[in-house]
């Protein structure tokens, strides 16, 4: 039946991660983008609401709870605080969702019960390649099978590189079908140059170099070239929501602002040309979550949610850029200026057509 | 209930059933009333009052989405034809005005004629636009006297853009509820709804507009001269309000605006018809030509016609998902004002560029009257002008989002 209303339990969820949002991520939001990496003390209070964790297995500590919707109703709130910190929060779950999912048992052994500790401990993922035709599906990067061991050679970049990673989950083609290594980040013919990016300055990235590198083949996640297609989906999911979180806050700031500043005697909030732009805005955003929640409710039934995940993420990429330029444009010179938050907004939400993840929700 | 976006087996039953009476019994007669514009579709007409308003004969069929089903239905139905839904024998948006203002006595004496078995087809429709004032319905000049002598309303002026208007006004059983002023002093607050039955003197059918699109929909233009109607066909309170300058009346006039929250989703609903319309026959001609729409390749590789189809597919989902939202809140007794201009708003434009993208895409068959494509992009385009504009929908949205009342921002 037909219902656009969370039910308690996501309801509660939702007003929890927004008054966290708002109370720890969004003050540090500046701080953050300026010093490149988030603020570790608000990384750890987001573990100790145990959002990653939730959704990991009970066998290691976890809550068991996997909902794509959930996942995305918690990414936009986040991301309404700071999408980069909403990245780094929800980082752990870039390996450890697809190793609960596909791990060996040593592999679920090595990389789950630090994730779920007392303390936060950041998770990595390297899919994205540095070249404009890079498809997500086939990756130049290979694995070859060498006796007990796999062989990986290629460069990935945008890899989440938080301090204290150990592992890093690589995306590679092995005989042209897609296949995920859990690598040490000190492995031995491994460098990782970090990297300055437009936007999402709060996550630190490397490019992440591959050369010879070996790792013993427990290591090699059981999934499937589909099974990986579904959990990149996923992860689309999770990053839509959180940039539509971003364009969310990007408009209250422009609606907020357009109310008090004023021309010619009057809010410009009272001119059409201000007021339609910041009805269009309003009505794209609601459009697009509900695409995203769509897709979202598709997967939770375990159908094939592939045609809706491009449908949502594909718009998200859209009207959140058109949502950012134009919080930028509402406020005029000071859009422009680091002081207020629009040009943060406009550059986080320029990039999300290249970024791509794995799981996350 | 969390959310959930799986329809219930009414609303599925529905869907299924509208498509195939969209099939069956609209496509093929499509074209030949657009070209034969001002012509009674009988076949459909007759159709409709005989077999089609009886609905799915499946007991599973009470099991459904409320508002969200009926949303369902317009879109397969405009899916099939816009021209020809419009001329549907229902009491339309004539029949919404008198739910949404009107009293049990009123319901039961204008709409039961709609329910009755046999008989012959009648209309309802709803007469606010003039020729001076469409946007602006607070500045219509038609007027309603009261005659104490007969105890009447005496309705005066011309009212123009009528939806269904030929047929509400001439055919006996039928009505028109037409917006008139009992007090112009009171600016909104003396702007009231009348039921005048079909064929009542003094309201006579001028013609009907030769148009872009819907033309099998009959567009009149209605002049009332000293047109009498009794007490009781007026639709809410006579009062005036106006002791409060700050709210001047507002109640009956938002009352009567608040028709349009209802009918507002099930305008986004036919716009995605159509749009849908448009948009099945693209990916159906690229199919016939070995084009498959790949939604897993990179956006690099993607050929420019996937890249409009993908963009079309999102736009009209996202159009329709707002549409069913305003729906269900109406399921929900929640106020929708908001939500419903948003849908509406989202719609018609969505699928204005929608059906015009299909046009382009298909290049010379698009542009032949061969198909019906390019007849699409004409019914499309109504859509983000009637029920309010593109325009007054952004209005009412930012009003909404800045908390500004309409003295604010006009």
């Amino acid at each position: 039946m037909i219902d656009f209303e969370p039910s308690e339990e996501q309801a509660l969820i939702i007003e929890t991660v927004r008054q966290f949002s708002e109370n720890e991520i969004r003050p540090q939001c500046r701080v953050t983008d300026e010093a490149g990496k988030p603020d570790p003390a608000v990384l750890s209070a987001a573990h100790e609401l145990g959002l990653v964790a939730n959704a990991l297995p009970e066998a290691f500590g976890g809550g068991g709870e996997r909902s794509a919707m959930t996942g995305a109703l918690i990414a936009e709130e986040l991301g309404w605080g700071d999408m980069a910190t909403a990245l780094a929060i929800l980082s752990p779950g870039l390996i450890g969702l697809p190793v609960a999912d596909h791990g060996t048992q040593q592999i679920q052994n090595d990389v789950l019960p630090s994730l779920l500790g007392a303390q936060f401990a950041p998770g990595s993922l390297a899919i994205v390649e540095p070249r404009f035709d890079f498809d997500v599906f086939h990756p130049q990067l290979t694995a070859k099978r060498d006796g007990d061991e796999f062989v990986l050679d290629g460069v990935k970049c945008q890899v989440p590189w938080l301090e204290g990673t150990r592992h890093c989950l690589v995306i590679a083609a092995e005989e042209g079908h897609l296949a995920g290594f859990v690598v040490p980040t000190d492995a031995a013919g491994s460098t990782a140059e970090p990297e300055r990016n437009l936007g999402l300055n709060g996550l630190p990235t490397v490019e992440f170099a591959l050369s010879g590198v070996r790792v013993p083949a427990s290591a090699r996640l059981t999934a499937s070239d589909d099974e990986i297609r579904a959990l990149i989906d996923r992860g689309r999911i999770a990053v839509a929501a959180a940039a539509l979180g971003g364009a969310r806050a990007a408009f209250e700031a422009s609606r907020d602002y357009a109310k008090e500043r004023e021309t010619f005697g009057q809010p410009i909030a009272t001119r059409q040309a201000i007021a339609f732009k910041l009805a269009d805005m309003a009505i794209e955003i609601d459009g697009a979550r509900l695409l995203i929640w769509e897709a979202a409710d598709a997967m939770d039934r375990g159908q094939d949610a592939t045609r809706l995940t491009r449908l949502a993420a594909d718009q998200t990429a859209r009207i959140t850029l058109e949502v950012a330029d134009g919080a930028v444009q509402v406020f005029g010179g000071h859009g422009y200026i680091r002081e207020y938050l629009p040009e943060l907004h406009l550059r986080n939400l320029t990039g999300l057509a290249s970024y791509e993840t794995l799981a996350l929700v | 209930m969390p959310i959930d976006f799986e329809l219930s087996p009414g609303s599925q039953i529905s869907q299924k059933h509208y498509h195939a009476v969209a099939e069956a019994q609209m496509r093929p007669i499509s074209r030949k009333y657009d070209l034969a514009e001002h012509h009674l579709p009988t076949e459909w007409v007759d159709y409709w009052w005989a077999e089609g308003r009886k609905g799915p004969q499946d007991k599973a069929i009470f099991d459904n989405d409320g508002f969200v089903t009926v949303c369902l239905q317009a879109e397969e139905l405009c899916w099939g034809d816009a021209g020809l839904y419009l001329r549907m024998p229902t009491p339309a948006l004539g029949g919404s005005a008198v739910s949404a203002a009107g009293t049990k006595e009123q319901k039961e004496k204008f709409m039961s004629p709609f329910r009755e078995e046999g008989g012959h087809p009648i209309w309802g429709a709803m007469a606010i636009t003039e020729p001076q004032a469409g946007s602006d319905s607070a500045a219509i000049e038609t007027t309603a006297d009261w005659d104490e002598t007969t105890q009447e309303w005496v309705l005066n002026g011309t009212k123009i853009f009528c939806t269904a208007g030929e047929g509400a006004s001439t055919v006996d059983g039928g009505f028109v509820v037409v917006w008139a002023t009992i007090d112009k002093s009171a600016g909104r607050g003396g702007i009231k709804s009348f039921v005048v039955m079909a064929n009542t003197p003094g309201m006579e059918l001028i013609g009907c507009e030769k148009k872009l699109g819907i033309r099998a929909s009959d567009t009149a233009t209605l002049r009332l001269d000293n047109c009498r109607v009794p007490a009781g066909h007026l639709l809410g309170s006579s009062e005036v309000r106006k002791k409060n300058p700050k709210k001047t009346g507002d109640k009956g006039f938002k009352g009567a605006m608040a028709t349009f929250d209802a009918s507002r989703p099930i305008v986004a609903a036919m716009a995605t018809g159509i749009g849908r319309a448009a948009l099945d026959f693209v990916k159906e001609e690229l199919s016939r030509q070995g084009i498959e729409i790949r939604y897993d390749a990179p956006p690099r590789e993607l050929t420019a016609i996937e890249r409009d189809v993908i963009e079309m597919e999102a736009e009209l989902r996202a159009a329709r998902l707002l549409t069913w939202r305003a729906a269900w809140m109406m399921n929900k007794g929640k106020p929708n004002n908001l939500e419903a201009s948003m849908a509406k708003a989202k719609s018609g434009l969505a699928v204005t560029k929608i059906t015009q993208k299909a046009v382009q895409i298909l290049g010379p068959i698009g542009h032949s009257k061969k198909l019906l494509v390019e007849k699409w992009m004409r019914d499309a385009k109504i859509n983000d002008i009637y029920e309010g504009t593109q325009q007054i929908n952004q209005l009412i949205v930012a009003r909404r989002i800045l908390d500004y009342s309409s003295a604010l921002l006009r």
